[in-house]
């Protein structure tokens, strides 16, 4: 293998981004709408990345189906799934910018589901006032990375599959490009570029029981982090409420909230509808009261409020667990969902095919006449690399640009269902304009650095060349087994401190991790490569978790209950520290701007008569 | 926990040979955990293309006891007790490694076909379709490109006319452009002549392998091969596009 730096291939763009889901499909169709050169790497082929997995939609105020709803009221909802720690600007253009970011994809191809009278359709979801989530049926996701797909490679980005990211460079801390290297031959490809937009998406493949599939293993986190960007808010992990938790080897996968959006309701193995018994404080004079009224609400009566099984999904994800824990959990230790007793089976089939489907051929059970069961499961990083909210910039390394799962604020200690996919939109759009900015800007080309390369691509063969070393795909194992059992759904001190004593000694086996066999395809090597992502994001999600001493949103602390006030004010940064280790910084809050404020603030009734 | 017996194809390009490994398994297991057993325990560097493991990216297809089959979603308890599962890479396309084989060629398709062409909006900025007239082009959507269709379909398959026929999943994606109610592009003359509609003689089999259950053949192939008479074949349509004018 060429290790000569002279001799590696290089591939030169204006703008280079990384991921090609939602987010980095919308960022290269920007660049390129710029008239800059994009490239596209991506770890898997064109088309697989998680977007495809998403579900029950993308939230947009289009106010098709409920005309009260505008951009004010999506933006309130947002902060209150977040808890109030959301980046006040992000969640602005969000709520803003949506509505024709769908009307755009519409624009390119893609065919959501109707309203009666022949305008996108939108349904019910967790935390949302009105139905807002443009869907189609239970495969929206699918519908949106097609459609972007199909339009960024028309439009002439050049895409770069199967091919992942080691290192980002940079020249003099601004960034020149990045190393990476082909799955297929296990060769090192230069990208030398202006600009370089992160969106790999989260790390949900440091945890076992998880929605997110093997891609999901940090890299984006690691390699801002390695070039010297801040992460934030890396402790708020959302468990999603519903995963499937039987048979074993599907554990973890993603059971949609359009179930509960369309009218699933959760039971206990006594066959109670536990969630009235969980309604938090401050959204109880939003919640439904009784099951009379959530089924009136479901009917269309619109005096009536939401069923409880539309909480945000921090609160009903502690509720699942608080039933299991007291006993009330089902055979293999979830609940039950049950829509089957709810909708017609052939509504079920045509609203929720794939679930259906899903159920069906891995479980063996016909969702429309057995409820499902279902438990939390790691879903999404509402942490990330932190940016500037209009440009998508990194606050620390100029260059470098993150939107999606990758980026951080947007959702602040909790994100709302729907709010992912319109964020992958929206930012996409925003980090994809603000790298070909910044590149244009640029008098110079940065300079790739030589040595940089060299010695990361040694780093990377060390693995093959070594005599003998550990298996990554034990150690892999060994740090889902610490992470589920340390760093779960609720936390508390020894263990994370725990979890860090335990992170220590992965890192030194990862040091002398082995992979048998040659560059070429070789699954083994790749996995070991992913490790260091992995810990690093582990590491990062740890520190922070041990420095936030509240509970808030989906960051639950047992030896710290409730919200507390001074720390509503305060983000957590993770670092490189000057001494080389990784550092946790409480970082103070901007002040709010006086317009959203009020805003978030405002009685809904104001805000629907548009006196706010 | 049972001890089951696995064949594996291992090699690359240049030739290979099966290669068996015993496994444990358990309940509610599919095969495609069974591969990552094996690479886990047995062979760290097995390479299997694979995401979502649920059935909805279409990365894992492979030949599972010569069915193609999405790994992912072939449940271990579909086969008997004793039986060996023989896992191979799909035959139509060219083997990286292992399980893995190179795919590119059916990218190349997808630029080649020209794209959506939406009409103008509304004068209040909308569009408008109703569900019954997009009920089609949805079940074409529905559609994971796990190239499986592409793999059984007689013509890329064992008469390797690849460069005189797109293959299945390439005529539902001109279907679905075909059928969008606000597409005004034509395609049809490219369908005949550059993507080669003639050429399926419609034994459906990419239809039976297809994991989303999309009406390939009979809903998006036939009504293609269609329009394709309607225009050329049509003496009364002709007639009527001389007087009338053009119509898609």
């Amino acid at each position: 293998m060429a290790l000569n730096v002279s001799e590696i291939q290089t591939v030169e763009h204006d703008v280079l981004v990384v991921g090609a889901g939602g987010a980095g499909l919308r960022a290269a169709i920007e660049a390129s709408v710029q008239g800059l050169s994009t490239g596209m790497v991506c770890k898997s082929l064109l088309g697989k990345a998680h977007t495809v997995m998403a579900e029950g939609g993308i939230a947009a105020a289009l106010g098709n189906v409920d005309s009260r709803d505008n951009w004010k009221i999506h933006f309130r909802d947002t902060m209150r799934g977040g808890k109030f720690l959301n980046d006040w600007r992000m969640a602005e253009l969000h709520a803003k910018e949506a509505p024709e970011r769908v009307r755009e994809l519409e624009e390119w191809g893609a065919v959501f589901d109707r309203t009666k009278e022949g305008l996108i359709s939108q349904r019910n979801f967790g935390g949302h006032r009105y139905p807002r989530l443009a869907h189609v049926g239970d495969r929206t996701g699918l519908e949106m990375i097609r459609t972007l797909q199909d339009y960024g490679v028309h439009r002439g980005i050049s895409v770069y599959m199967e091919c992942t990211g080691l290192e980002l460079l940079t020249d003099a801390g601004r960034i020149a490009g990045m190393l990476g290297y082909w799955r297929e031959s296990g060769r090192f490809v230069v990208f030398r570029a202006k600009a370089v937009v992160l969106a790999t998406g989260g790390a949900g493949k440091a945890w076992r029981i998880t929605s997110n599939s093997w891609e999901y293993s940090g890299d984006g986190y690691a390699m801002a982090y390695e070039a010297g960007a801040e992460l934030m808010d890396m402790e708020f992990t959302q468990f999603h409420p519903t995963g499937m938790v039987w048979p074993p080897s599907i554990r973890g996968a993603l059971v949609t909230e359009s179930v509960r959006g369309d009218g699933g309701i959760l039971l206990n193995n006594l066959g109670k509808r536990f969630m009235f018994g969980y309604i938090p404080e401050k959204f109880a004079p939003e919640t439904a009261a009784s099951e009379e009224e959530a089924n009136r609400w479901l009917k269309g009566d619109k005096s009536a409020r939401r069923p409880p099984e539309l909480l945000t999904r921090d609160e009903v994800a502690r509720a699942i667990t608080a039933e299991v824990k007291a006993g009330r959990g089902s055979p293999h230790g979830g609940v039950l969902l049950d829509v089957a007793s709810r909708l017609p089976a052939d509504v079920i089939k045509r609203k929720l095919p794939s679930m259906y489907h899903q159920f069906k051929e891995l479980a063996e059970v016909d969702i429309t006449k057995e409820p499902m069961e279902v438990g939390p499961t790691l879903h999404y990083f509402m942490g990330g690399i932190r940016v500037d909210a209009d440009t998508q910039q990194s606050t620390t390394v100029p260059g470098l640009f993150a939107a999606g799962e990758c980026g951080g604020g947007m959702h602040g200690a909790n994100r709302l269902g729907g709010n992912s996919l319109s964020d992958l939109l929206v930012f996409g759009r925003l980090g994809g304009l603000g790298a070909a900015n910044y590149a244009k800007s640029l008098r110079s080309a940065p300079r790739v650095n030589d040595e940089q390369v060299a010695a990361s691509m040694r780093r990377a063969t060390a693995i093959l060349n070594r005599e003998s070393g550990k298996n990554p795909y034990l150690i892999h194992e060994d740090l889902q087994t610490v992470m589920d059992k340390h760093v779960g759904i609720v936390r508390v001190q020894a263990d994370l401190e725990q979890a860090l004593v335990e992170l220590g000694r992965l890192n030194t086996d990862a040091a002398q991790v082995k992979a048998h066999g040659t560059s070429q395809y070789n699954a083994g090597w790749h996995e070991a490569l992913d490790l260091r992502a992995l810990l690093i994001t582990a590491e990062a999600v740890t520190r922070a978790a041990l420095m936030r001493q509240e509970s808030r949103g989906a960051h639950t602390r047992n030896d710290y209950p409730g919200e507390r006030e001074e720390w509503g004010k305060h983000n957590v940064i993770i670092r490189k520290a000057k001494h080389g280790g990784m550092e946790a910084v409480k970082v103070e809050r901007p002040a709010p701007p006086p317009e959203l404020a009020k805003i978030a603030q405002a009685k809904i009734e104001d805000l629907e008569a548009g006196r706010v | 926990m049972s001890e089951r017996r696995f064949r594996v194809w291992r090699g690359d390009a240049k030739g290979g040979q099966f290669v068996e490994y015993q496994v444990e398994v358990e309940p509610g297991m599919v095969v495609l955990d069974v591969i990552h057993r094996i690479q886990a325990t047995q062979a760290n560097d097995l390479a299997v293309r694979w995401n979502c493991k649920a059935g909805k990216c279409g990365s894992c297809s492979t030949e599972i006891n010569g069915k193609p089959r999405l790994a992912c979603m072939t449940r271990m308890n579909l086969f008997g007790p004793d039986e060996t599962i023989t896992v191979q890479p799909v035959k139509t396309f060219p083997v990286i490694k292992d399980l893995v084989t190179d795919v590119s060629w059916n990218f190349e398709q997808k630029k080649r076909i020209p794209y959506f062409q939406p009409k103008p909006r509304d004068a209040d900025g909308q569009y408008r379709m109703m569900q019954k007239d997009v009920d089609r082009v949805q079940e074409f959507r529905k559609c994971i490109e796990c190239f499986l269709c592409q793999d059984v379909c007689h013509v890329l398959r064992d008469q390797h006319a690849k460069a005189k026929f797109v293959g299945p999943r390439f005529m539902i994606h001109l279907a679905a452009l075909e059928m969008h109610p606000l597409d005004v592009a034509d395609r049809v003359p490219a369908i005949r002549k550059e993507f080669g509609s003639g050429l399926c003689n419609i034994t459906r089999c990419c239809t039976e392998v297809c994991p989303e259950s999309i009406g390939i053949t009979d809903n998006g192939i036939i009504p293609l091969k269609e329009r394709v008479v309607d225009r050329y074949f049509d003496p009364i349509a002709i007639l009527g596009r001389k007087l009338f004018g053009g119509r898609k």
